[in-house]
């Protein structure tokens, strides 16, 4: 049956990957072409289907880590439906169907004019390099910090970018499992001490795994942040 | 039929048929929240309904669990896409909590603890559709999964079964909450896979 346009409706819309990179040994980048693509706010999902040659379906939810272009950050979940797809299998030009942007509290928007501290366990950095990326497009002066939480040095997603100066972005990583030589802080979970240094003002965004959210969430609130300022993504 | 991926195949995992559309299965327990777990002492726990003349109907923790408890086994369906089937709550019906309140509402606003919201018809609230749980798996209720207690409206997308819920105001005219005020949908049947403003 044909569907009926309703204003105001998320119709899916048909997405050509048009540029892929490896991010990590189990992450890849992915650009859509998506015709007509009306735009996002940092921080915003999108929902993308997939359909086999005999009409059989699957879904997912992924975070937009672009604040302009339909850019994906997907993580092969070994005995995932679809991530394992996009990581290993679909080809430049290659049709996906995806809707959105969907979402409107897990974003920033320039202009906001309180400092933003924005906390990233593994894949979780995705939304919040939307936000890294609209605030450095925009020209904003707001002062960012990105704690980074990841298991091993090449766990890095964005590692060069991440890497170049960006006036006003603070970047911290916290390694779980293995550090770079010299690192002067040992490998563990992130811990009170890592926020220590850390203002109590302005607005957090918190995303990763549950358990990652969880313990940093609480944390922020056993420090005094306001709950009201600090808001949450999970996945897992 | 949509556009084909090439090369995409599928899991076909085998309850696939008793999915609401676009759900996928999964044996964990993910939580999706907006913000903090808010940490509710049982004592200081209390659950108000609030009729549209502003009668106010509450009570305590103690109060709560001497109502009668059911014991719901339930499938549940998040607008993330995970599907969890058969699983196992203890709690309160709304239709017992409801029993003494007079009202010609038709709509209720969850309020939770930490201050979410969410909105749905009266109607969905009663009718065995519908309760106040504390215990999940034969345990109590984990704070990141709404504990002490929180709502459990099964048939509807899980953003309406309120986390760390605190009370229930009757209203004659709908009032959108927390996520149906960020582009999701007024009922969300996952059915009728009414994830979105318009779907």
């Amino acid at each position: 049956m044909a569907r009926a346009a309703i204003p105001g409706r998320l119709a899916w819309r048909v997405a050509r990957l048009a540029e892929a990179r490896q991010e990590t040994e189990t992450a890849r980048t992915l650009v859509f072409d998506v015709p007509d693509w009306p735009g996002q706010t940092a921080g915003q999902h999108i929902d993308l289907r997939l359909t086999a040659d005999d009409g059989y379906t699957a879904q997912r939810s992924y975070s937009l880590s672009a604040p302009d272009r339909v850019e994906l950050t997907v993580q092969r979940i070994a005995d995932g439906e679809v991530s394992p797809y996009l990581t290993d299998v679909i080809g430049l030009g290659d049709p996906v169907e995806l809707r959105g942007p969907v979402g409107g509290w897990f974003v920033w928007r320039p202009g906001t004019e309180r400092p933003v501290l924005l906390i990233a366990g593994g894949s979780g950095i995705a939304p919040l390099m939307a936000m890294i990326r609209a605030r450095r497009r925009s020209g904003d002066g707001t002062p960012f910090t990105l704690l980074y939480s990841v298991r091993t040095p090449s766990d890095v997603y964005f590692a060069d970018e991440l890497r170049r100066p960006d006036h006003g972005l603070t970047v911290a990583l916290v390694y779980t499992r293995e550090a770079p030589d010299g690192w002067p802080r040992p490998p563990g979970r992130l811990a009170p001490a890592d926020l220590a240094h850390l203002g109590l003002a302005g607005d957090c965004f918190v995303c990763g795994p549950t358990g990652f959210v969880e313990a940093a969430a609480d944390l922020l609130v056993a420090r005094g942040h306001d709950p009201r300022r600090i808001r949450t993504e999970r996945f897992g | 039929m949509g556009i084909v991926s090439p090369g995409f195949h599928g899991r076909r995992r085998k309850s696939a048929a008793e999915l609401p559309p676009g759900q996928y299965l999964t044996n964990d327990f993910p939580v999706l929240s907006a913000g903090p777990t808010p940490r509710m002492r049982e004592d200081d726990w209390e659950f108000t309904v609030t009729t549209e003349t502003g009668r106010e109907h509450r009570w305590t923790w103690r109060e709560f669990l001497d109502l009668p408890a059911e014991t719901p086994t339930v499938d549940i369906h998040c607008v993330t896409k995970w599907s969890k089937l058969a699983t196992e709550w203890e709690g309160v019906s709304l239709d017992a909590l409801l029993a003494d309140v007079e009202t010609e509402a038709d709509f209720a606003l969850v309020h939770s603890y930490g201050g979410y919201t969410t909105n749905l018809p009266l109607a969905d609230l009663v009718e065995g559709q519908a309760w106040i749980v504390h215990r999940y798996n034969g345990e109590e209720l984990a704070p990141e999964h709404g504990g002490p207690a929180r709502l459990l409206v099964p048939h509807l997308y899980f953003w309406k079964s309120a986390k760390w819920v605190h009370g229930i105001r009757l209203l004659t005219d709908d009032e959108p909450g927390f996520w149906e005020s960020a582009g999701y949908h007024d009922y969300g049947d996952p059915w009728r896979e009414q994830r979105y403003q318009g779907d």
